[in-house]
């Protein structure tokens, strides 16, 4: 198996009182996009920042490319292509100054993707940073983040705000780096149906832990939801061992279930009427997971972090 | 080549591809010999991580229905495989179970589907006629 391209091993971090991350562990494989989600808060930021070294390891270590990014800085973020939400750049700047800038950090730079990239958003290269419309700002971004061909890329919330069109551009980042080149990504989305289709393993963390961590195929696989009408059902099937969540309509109900736990036949046994069965999406899995658990508390803390 | 997926289907996306193609292999849309669009294209097109077109290509090759040359494509195989016709065989099977289970719920009888079938049959036969003889040209 090729070396994994991340590897970070009993990662746990406070801010305070706040424990952020929690003994996490992560292997990330070369060639396949990795969905990271999780509430606000749950500690999605805190992970990638330790990744680029902008935060050391309370406890436990991290490796990416098989070196510490806080100690070896220079070689790590060379491969890296980062784009946060934020997309804090240097405001006056023009476009065509920030790619130069951006270019001096990378000795891979590829100024003919870049240029093709400029053309392709029809970004004027004369204009300020600070003159640009949030769409803009974020394909201004994206270039500088993926133009040095990076082994890795890493985005951040990059879906956050933007329009359809613009959405599309980095996802063409995305699909592009992996497709041409077999390249790495990870990325942090809000959309979860976004993430469902672009992911190949989806990671799933909440209240800085790591709640699942496989295949999309497989997650979905093992996640079922029922719609069923339970007038008739004996005992409250919310209770079944398995059952992961239910929404109640009026006489229906529909359930998220853990599959093969939870069937057909049970649900039938126990007087359910099964109106729906197909295989769950992974926003009810993600609702179905980490929607019992308080969400937006430490939403502060990792603000806090990043100032 | 045209391709609707929906992620709230709970069908994974690489085999709702995969069943596309078949399809539009099956029903003649996609001939013998012709291209599928590369990878990267149609991860494009879909927005899907190109590993699940790989993912659907590769299910659809290990059936014989697509072939891969080196260095080039994807290509679609000989339909007149018996493989390819085994596979239209499927398509028209679960089309025929969905109308059989819903006529069931619907309170219809096996007879009644099947004299509404040959009905429907020669409708569409009277229909056909009528537009070959509206295409011929009048002299």
């Amino acid at each position: 198996m090729p070396d994994p391209v991340v590897d970070v091993q009993q990662l746990s971090r406070s801010y305070g009182r706040t424990q952020a991350l929690k003994q996490v562990d992560l292997l990330v494989r070369p060639g396949q996009v990795y969905g990271l989600v999780g509430a606000n808060g749950a500690g999605k930021t805190t992970l990638i920042k330790h990744l680029l070294g902008l935060l050391r390891a309370q406890q436990g270590q991290v490796r990416v490319f098989n070196r510490d990014p806080v100690r070896e800085p220079v070689p790590v973020l060379q491969q890296i292509g980062y784009l946060s939400e934020q997309r804090d750049l240097p405001e006056w700047m023009r476009v065509d100054e920030l790619l130069r800038y951006t270019r001096a950090f990378h000795p891979g730079w590829d100024a003919d993707y870049a240029a093709e990239l400029l053309d392709t958003f029809g970004l004027d290269p004369s204009k300020k940073i600070k003159e640009l419309s949030k769409g803009m700002r974020a394909q201004a971004g994206l270039i500088a983040a993926v133009a040095h061909r990076p082994q890795l890329l890493l985005l951040d919330e990059p879906s956050t705000g933007l329009d359809a069109l613009v959405r599309r551009d980095i996802l063409n980042a995305i699909i592009r780096a992996v497709a041409d080149d077999g390249r790495t990504a990870i990325f942090s989305s809000h959309l979860l149906e976004e993430v469902q289709l672009m992911s190949d393993r989806i990671v799933m963390i909440d209240a800085g832990q790591i709640l699942l961590d496989g295949t999309l195929d497989d997650l979905l696989e093992c996640h079922h939801t029922f719609v069923v009408d339970t007038r008739n059902a004996p005992i409250d099937l919310v209770n079944l061992p398995g059952v992961l969540s239910s929404e109640d309509h009026g006489p229906h109900s529909k359930l998220v279930c853990e599959h093969p736990r939870v069937n057909h036949e049970e649900l039938l046994a126990n007087g359910a009427q099964i109106i729906q069965a197909r295989g769950a999406t992974l926003t009810e899995i993600f609702v179905a997971r980490a929607g019992r658990t308080q969400v937006g508390k430490m939403q502060q803390t990792d603000e806090v972090a990043m100032s | 080549m045209h391709i609707e997926i929906s992620p709230q289907d709970g069908v994974p996306i690489y085999r709702q591809i995969a069943n596309q193609v078949k399809y539009l292999i099956a029903s003649g849309r996609l001939k013998t010999n012709e291209e599928l669009p590369p990878i990267r294209v149609l991860a494009e097109q879909l927005l899907i991580t190109p590993n699940t077109v790989v993912k659907a290509y590769h299910e659809l090759q290990s059936e014989g229905l697509v072939y891969k040359r080196r260095g080039a494509g994807t290509f679609v195989a000989d339909t007149k495989s018996p493989l390819a016709r085994r596979e239209q065989k499927r398509i028209l099977i679960g089309r025929a179970d969905a109308l059989l289970s819903e006529a069931k719920q619907l309170g219809f009888t096996f007879d009644e589907v099947l004299e509404m079938v040959r009905s429907r049959q020669s409708a569409l036969d009277k229909t056909a006629g009528k537009e070959q003889s509206d295409a011929r040209p009048r002299g």
